[in-house]
């Protein structure tokens, strides 16, 4: 009997190859992992690296997607082609499916199909790959409703009625969705799933589809509906001690800086105080770098900031200039709208009769021929004293172009602004201003508000055989064509501003910080100069990739996203000045005699590293940099049906997952069901009948106390 | 795999057990203590077993996947020989209690026979190997994904449940059989039974080459069956009585 034991051992080796590599799948995965679940590891796939589409609400909408509460299953199909969407929609024998396609097919026609075979198709999957000759998901007149052409204003030009800015919005952004939609880069996890999708799910030419098959689960079920006031309201019913709230206003912070700082706490009108606003928006979209729609706009801001600095400190111009970037433009213009309404209210240092006139940066960066063309407000040009402003800003700019490589050519004189924060404050007041773009009609962007306008669209090219610190300091032709830009805005502002004019060709913005700022905030934000000028605690949002831009939730907490705290910490670099205060010295200036609080703010930075050290040499930045919270004012106010303000809102979420695995066939489990059905009856008679024929089934006992079974 | 999936294999890996225990130990508190105890036993025996594979796991290098692969077939039969040993051990036990309990009844002699504390403390052997090999794989059964992505079967879960029915009734077998042995004194029992319990969990290393593991595995269980029957006082003449005793019910009854 020990020899039939040894004998079956040799029948174990020749099979071993099969579940050697089961055995080591199992214990790669299982000893690989601190809580080793293997059975669920041999099922399911966990996709990391997606993207969801969320939703958000307004005073009358819901946008967006909304998976159901445990996810949505269903069997992988890859599109090929707008006609392959047969297959989903009415001939694949197994719905429902989860669509996956290329960005290429991405278009209104087919999500709209898609969206309303909802019972077919279960969600749909965006791998991102080579960007499509135009794709705007946005509206076609951006922000037409929150603007300053309304019906009251202006008839005519209320509605694009006369230019359509945006002719390629498709408006897909602005949908709703009963499914999941998520997206997905092209890189390893994607081709996990297409090779999934190839070995299970396709179709061979006659034979049908063979089971098990290739399934997702996408998990994005949001706990808000209907409407801002709907959501808030369900907030607020929550009477525990920590409410749960079920969906949170989108905001964030604006930065302000000012070349003379006022005293920060002193709210209101300031006498004899007049300011030139320079500001940039930042229209934001989830997963979109906007390279030409904000980073153009923004950047040239901050090295025109950068360049005014000598001159304003050698002779200080008449009136005040006030940086301003303002923060969730896209939304119905919150940080503009913001500041309008801290002025009026006396909740900012300056208010609208301090302002003197506004210079707007807007998409600068795609040039369709050498000029750069001035937009202005008809409305407000009807009044002479504006008008006489305005022409004189023009002049102003026209001039600053002298000896740079374009000109600035004003639009027709009956086209309204294009979408700009300059509409909000116009909106409460007519200040001559003029809005810089490269359009002169329609905007040139193909891309706007998607994430398709990135480094690319705007040519940002490197020669190849360059390490990422030489890219850093590569000089594009970007580069050099926002220099210039920078250089006239910067000229035409010193003049506006009542600058010497013997000083203005000393004013030059500088090509090396224009590149080194397109590099991190369009190819990678981890590079030398960024951590240079950050923060020590704040060295962990500088990532390999460009920083995340959206436009976030307004948190209670003093936190900003990565964006703000670049754009701030930059400012203050540019503009502010090095000073030698220790580092518990520069979290308490009061103590020391010239240095106030109320005028400046003191911030921490990194410092470059030497070449022979390792270690920084950190230092002390005396800015008048501020950070301005940017929330819309109808929160404050309470009204969540607003027609006034930007009543957006974020809905919450639980988690956000997808998952791949297989499906088995509906015959497999039903059989399953039945046998084990079968065996539990079965073994209930069995056993019922041994039970009562015990006493005969096993009657020769020979023990003297046999109790019956 | 969805709910069908996890009651199919629920059923089919418990039902035998379910059944027995409704209808020959629910009814009577001393055998479901009994019965509760073996679960014990069982399961100190798998803790010894495991620890004694865990040490060697982690004092030994977690890259070598065939160094690891040979612990755990080294783990396993460590842990066929610790089984035994504390069947061994239970039964020892239930001995001495058996005096203890034949003094204090009511009844003259011992309220159960030694016989029905095998099968007893078989089942319980059996319920909680059955519930350790599958508890964790049905609960995986509920979602909506099936085993097979990396290349295993897709009928990973019904073959478990096939696997956990056998090893719960061979268990409850060997317990007769080694009571009984045990009983008679014939030590040669106990080396069989730990032979064929060697023999089922080589066998289960053929997984997923299902068709040679699954029939041999049932093959040792009808033998173990026929077995066990004879050992607790069955013989051929008790078929054939119940047989005959059927049908004259039926021809008087008719």
């Amino acid at each position: 009997r020990g020899r039939a034991c040894g004998g079956l051992v040799a029948v174990v080796s020749p099979c071993t190859s099969k579940l050697v590599t089961s055995i080591q799948l199992f214990l790669f995965f299982c000893l690989s992992d601190v809580s080793c679940n293997s059975v669920a590891q041999k099922i399911y796939v966990e996709l990391n690296n997606t993207v969801p589409c969320v939703r958000l609400l307004n005073a009358t909408h819901q946008i967006g997607c909304q998976s159901s509460i445990s996810g949505d299953t269903g069997v992988i199909h890859v599109l090929e082609s707008e006609a392959d969407l047969e297959w989903p929609l009415s001939k694949g024998p197994n719905p429902p499916y989860m669509v996956l396609l290329e960005s290429s097919l991405f278009t209104k026609s087919i999500m709209m199909k898609m969206k309303n075979a909802s019972s077919r198709v279960a969600g749909v999957v965006v791998v991102q790959k080579t960007s499509p000759p135009e794709f705007s998901p946005h509206t076609t007149c951006p922000n037409e409703n929150t603007g300053v052409y309304t019906e009251t204003y202006d008839h005519n030009l209320a509605h694009c009625n006369t230019t359509v800015w945006n002719p390629r919005g498709n408006g897909l952004s602005y949908e709703e969705f009963d499914s999941p939609v998520f997206s997905l880069k092209e890189d390893n996890e994607t081709e996990v799933i297409k090779q999934c999708y190839f070995d299970h799910n396709r179709v061979v030419n006659g034979s049908g589809l063979q089971y098990p098959l290739c399934a997702m689960q996408l998990f994005s079920h949001m706990h808000a509906v209907t409407d801002t006031a709907t959501c808030m309201r369900r907030s607020s019913m929550d009477f525990s001690t920590s409410p749960v709230m079920v969906c949170d206003p989108l905001g964030g912070y604006n930065v302000c800086a000012f070349i003379r700082p006022y005293n920060s706490t002193a709210f209101g009108h300031k006498e004899n105080e007049s300011v030139v606003i320079l500001d940039s928006r930042a229209f934001f979209l989830e997963d979109s770098t906007g390279a030409e729609g904000s980073v153009s706009g923004f950047v040239t801001l901050l090295a025109a900031a950068q360049a005014l600095r000598e001159a304003t400190q050698e002779a200080p111009p008449t009136r005040n200039i006030l940086f301003a970037f303002f923060h969730g433009e896209v939304f119905d213009y919150i940080g503009s709208s913001r500041m309008v309404y801290d002025m009026k209210n006396n909740m900012f240092v300056i208010d609208l009769d301090n302002v003197h006139s506004i210079l707007e940066i807007g998409q600068v960066a795609v040039r369709s021929g050498t000029n750069l063309f001035l937009h202005s407000d008809p409305v407000s040009r009807r009044n002479n004293t504006v008008h006489d402003e305005v022409t004189n800003l023009v002049k102003n700019l026209q001039s600053s172009t002298a000896g740079l490589n374009f000109s600035l050519v004003e639009t027709d004189f009956s086209q309204p602004l294009p979408p700009s924060s300059f509409q909000r404050l116009l909106r409460a007041r007519a200040i001559p201003g003029i809005v810089l773009a490269d359009h002169q009609t329609d905007i040139n962007n193909r891309y706007y508000e998607s994430f398709y306008d990135n480094a690319a669209h705007l040519n940002l090219t490197y020669p190849s055989n360059l390490s990422p610190e030489e890219q850093l300091e590569f000089v594009t032709d970007t580069a050099k064509s926002l220099t210039e830009v920078a250089t006239a805005v910067a000229r035409a502002l010193f003049k506006q501003a009542g600058g010497n004019n013997s000083q203005v060709n000393k004013i030059n913005a500088d090509p090396k910080t224009v590149t080194q700022m397109l590099y991190g905030f369009l190819v990678r934000s981890n590079n030398s100069w960024f951590q240079a000028v950050m923060a020590p605690e704040l060295k962990d949002i500088l990532q390999p990739n460009p920083p995340q831009y959206y436009v976030g939730v307004a948190k209670s907490s003093h936190q900003a996203n990565a964006l703000t705290y670049l754009v701030q910490y930059l400012l203050a670099n540019l503009t502010g000045t090095a000073t030698n205060l220790t580092q518990s010295q520069c979290k308490k200036p009061d103590e020391l005699p010239n240095e106030s609080t109320y005028l400046y703010s003191y911030l921490w930075v990194q410092g470059v590293v030497p070449p022979n050290s390792t270690q920084r040499e950190s230092f002390c930045v005396r800015t008048a940099v501020r950070l301005v919270k940017a929330v819309s004012p109808a929160f404050d106010l309470g009204d969540y049906i607003s027609k006034e303000y930007s009543t957006w809102t974020k809905s919450q979420w639980k988690f956000i997952k997808a998952r791949i695995f297989l499906v088995a066939s509906r015959d497999l489990e039903m059989l399953t069901l039945g046998v084990g059905v079968a065996v539990l009856f079965t073994s209930l008679l069995v056993t019922y009948f041994v039970r009562t024929k015990a006493d005969v089934l096993f009657s020769s006992v020979r023990e003297p106390n046999n109790a019956a079974y | 795999m969805t709910a069908a999936v996890f009651f199919g294999c629920a059923f089919i890996a418990f039902g035998p057990a379910f059944s027995l225990f409704i209808f020959t130990i629910a009814k009577d508190p001393l055998r479901v203590i009994i019965l509760i105890a073996g679960a014990f036993f069982w399961l100190v025996s798998l803790l010894l077993s495991s620890l004694v594979w865990f040490i060697a796991t982690k004092a030994t290098n977690a890259q070598d996947l065939t160094l690891q692969k040979n612990l755990l077939i080294f783990g396993s039969i460590f842990s066929v020989i610790l089984q035994e040993v504390f069947r061994f051990a239970y039964y020892r036990l239930l001995r001495k209690a058996n005096e203890g309990l034949a003094a204090i009844s009511e009844e003259d002699g011992p309220p159960l026979s030694v016989r029905e504390m095998a099968y007893v403390a078989g089942l319980g052997f059996g319920i909680m190997s059955g519930a350790f090999s599958m508890i964790n794989t049905l609960s995986d059964s509920l979602g909506p994904g099936t085993v097979g992505m990396f290349g295993d079967s897709q009928y990973y879960f019904i073959t478990s449940a096939l696997m956990t029915l056998a090893l719960t009734m061979l268990h409850t077998f060997w317990g007769v059989v080694f009571f009984e042995g045990c009983e008679r004194k014939r030590w040669w029992v106990i080396a069989v039974v730990l032979c064929v319990h060697l023999m089922v969990f080589s066998l289960s290393l053929l997984n997923p080459f299902y068709v040679a593991s699954i029939l041999p595995v049932y093959a040792i269980m009808l033998l173990m069956a026929v077995w066990a029957f004879f050992s607790s006082g069955g013989s051929l003449h008790n078929i054939t009585l119940l047989w005959t005793c059927r049908k004259s019910n039926a021809e008087t009854s008719s």
